[in-house]
């Protein structure tokens, strides 16, 4: 039983990391109908960012941790958010338009850049960062001897998560901005015809999903205390199954194909093995396709309008 | 009826107007295929013009060639004076045009009330409480039907929605493409006589596109006639009304 809490509870911090970044997958998807599959490295870029801005800090002397983790933060939103924008200005707006597999394409060159672009200027070893937030909450303490306990870490990685997921269906759901990214992502034409810029909007999306895979990327950074160049592409294959298995293009289905992702993977290596976690995730996201295959919250492709 | 037949009666001057949109010998392209061949049309402030002719004349290309979306290959598109040829379509719809498309195009997946606040994207919010109670008096359904899906609308719940929300931008220049499509002879009858309230009443200008020749003549005040890609009549709602090649063309049967 306190086992079984435990994983639950690395589960779910998991699956929240996993989920960040599956927005990004399934907003973009939405919108213009394509996977990014770059957007993997772009979580991994605010990471890099994030560790960058965390050595910079040190090296002015600022150290007062809440004020540092607030800083690479927000430093690394902005930076990454950039990256989307300009990745999105530079490699796929100008193929709006052409075939159907051009930007597909294109997204898999982008992906490559990317990891090559960050090996070679960050080094291809792997870069630590020694534990910053330590300790946390022993939720039991039973005679058997295993200890349940919730990390600090965890507890923000959870916490955070909430209140962006909730913060992000807001602004979907009830702004005029969501409003704009969704007539978008319904119908184009008709939203340029109400005025809706929507080479804009379109970016806003990228830069949106972006700013989320900062957050991703820092949280990942706290809590795992070592990055690569690699880290991208792993953690985007987990989220894009996650988007996937959710329902692509649906925001629920992300946060919740997130979430199922993170627990397969937590509760298999934990009372299985360790090596056939990926394989598992994947099985998971195999079987449900058949029997759903526009996912857990995906809309049927065939829709009277 | 009696509503739609005093407007005829009442032809504004042409002349003594503003012309509000110009259309001058435009070509339209979709790839190789020309859609438009050198068009001409005026349109002045506070009339309603209707643009007859058959399927694949070229209608709804030349309302979307307005909106930037395809744009003109060729001549020039003058609206109050100003050249919005080769303007994205949302710059020329923020200069107080709005478009009720072919195919109606609600957003399926957003509520009545969603697709309205959609329309009044460009408007000033504080108009926004107004123009809905206006929206919702002349299509009381709209109202019954505020929190539904769009796609699970009727297809003349769809019309009105989609009229209603270009009207919630507070347009000056109105292009309806084919308003009447699909409807109930009593609601096409109700949408015209708004169509002609609204022109009466606020002095709106409409450019509206029919299969519903008969109607729409006598709805506007003058009227083009378009065939392949080409004008090759324009007159006022009454004389093509009176044209033999109008009648025997689109009027056939149809003046029920
Ligand atoms: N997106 C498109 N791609 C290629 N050809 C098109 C496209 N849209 C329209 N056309 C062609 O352009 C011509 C004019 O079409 P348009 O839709 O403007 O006609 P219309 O007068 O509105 O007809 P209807 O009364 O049936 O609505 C037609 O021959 C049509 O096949
Ligand atoms: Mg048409």
């Amino acid at each position: 039983m306190e086992y079984f809490l435990q994983q639950l509870i690395n589960g779910i911090t998991l699956g929240s990391i996993y989920g960040l970044i599956a927005i990004g997958y399934t907003m973009v998807y939405g919108i213009i109908g394509m996977i990014n599959f770059a957007h993997g490295e772009v979580f991994m870029i605010g990471a890099f960012i994030a560790l960058t801005s965390f050595l910079a800090l040190a090296a002015l002397g600022i150290t007062f941790l809440p004020l540092v983790l607030l800083i690479i933060l927000a430093v690394a939103m902005i930076f990454t958010a950039l990256w989307g924008w300009t990745i999105e200005r530079v490699a796929y707006r100008p193929l709006r338009g052409s075939f159907r597999l051009a930007p597909l394409i294109t997204a898999i060159g982008m992906s490559i850049f990317l990891q090559n672009f960050v090996q070679i200027t960050q080094g291809a070893r792997v870069k630590p960062l020694p534990p910053q937030i330590q300790g946390g909450i022993t939720l039991m303490d039973s005679p058997s001897g295993i200890v349940v306990q919730l990390s600090w870490m965890q507890l923000i990685i959870i916490v955070m998560t909430v209140v962006l997921m909730t913060a992000f269906s807001l602004i979907i759901g009830k702004t005029s901005l969501g409003r704009q990214q969704r007539a978008c992502e319904q119908d184009r034409k008709m939203a340029s015809l109400l005025g809706v810029n929507v080479d804009r909007t379109i970016s806003l999306t990228f830069v949106m999903g972006a700013g989320l895979a900062a957050v991703a990327g820092t949280m990942y950074l706290l809590y795992y205390g070592v990055i690569d160049f690699y880290i991208g592409f792993i953690a985007g294959v987990k989220a894009f199954t996650a988007a996937v298995l959710g329902g692509i293009g649906s925001l629920p289905g992300a946060m919740l194909g997130g979430l199922a992702i993170g627990l397969i993977e937590t509760f298999w290596s934990g009372y299985f093995s360790v090596e056939y976690k990926d394989v598992a995730a994947f099985s998971i996201l195999a079987i449900v396709l058949i029997f759903l295959p526009s996912g857990l919250l995906g809309r049927p492709e065939v829709e009277k309008v | 009826m009696s509503a739609v037949a005093q407007t005829s009666n009442a032809a504004p001057e042409a002349s003594s107007r503003e012309l509000m949109l110009s259309v001058r010998g435009v070509e339209t392209f979709y790839g190789k295929i020309q859609a438009l061949r050198g068009v001409d049309i005026d349109v002045y402030a506070g009339e309603i013009v209707t643009l007859i002719g058959a399927n694949g004349a070229g209608k709804s290309t030349l309302m979307m060639t307005i909106c930037g979306n395809p744009q003109a290959r060729s001549g020039e598109i003058l609206y109050r004076g100003d050249d919005i040829t080769r303007l994205p379509t949302h710059d020329i719809m923020s200069r107080s045009i709005a478009q009720s498309p072919e195919g109606r195009r609600i957003f399926p997946r957003m509520t009545v009330m969603e697709n309205l606040q959609m329309g009044a994207l460009l408007e000033d919010p504080k108009h926004f409480d107004a123009d809905l109670n206006k929206v919702f008096e002349l299509f009381p359904r709209l109202k019954e039907r505020r929190n539904q899906r769009g796609g699970t609308l009727s297809g003349g719940e769809q019309q009105m929605l989609a009229i209603g929300r270009a009207l919630m931008s507070r347009p000056k220049l109105l292009l309806l493409d084919e308003p009447s499509l699909g409807l109930a002879p009593i609601i096409v009858k109700q949408i015209f006589s708004a169509i002609s309230e609204l022109n009466r009443s606020e002095g709106l200008t409409v450019f509206l596109v029919e299969q519903n020749a008969f109607h729409a003549l006598r709805l506007a005040h003058r009227g083009y006639v378009m065939v392949n890609g080409r004008i090759t009549m324009s007159g006022t709602g009454r004389e093509l009304l009176s044209r033999e090649e109008v009648r025997s063309a689109y009027l056939e049967g149809g003046a029920h």
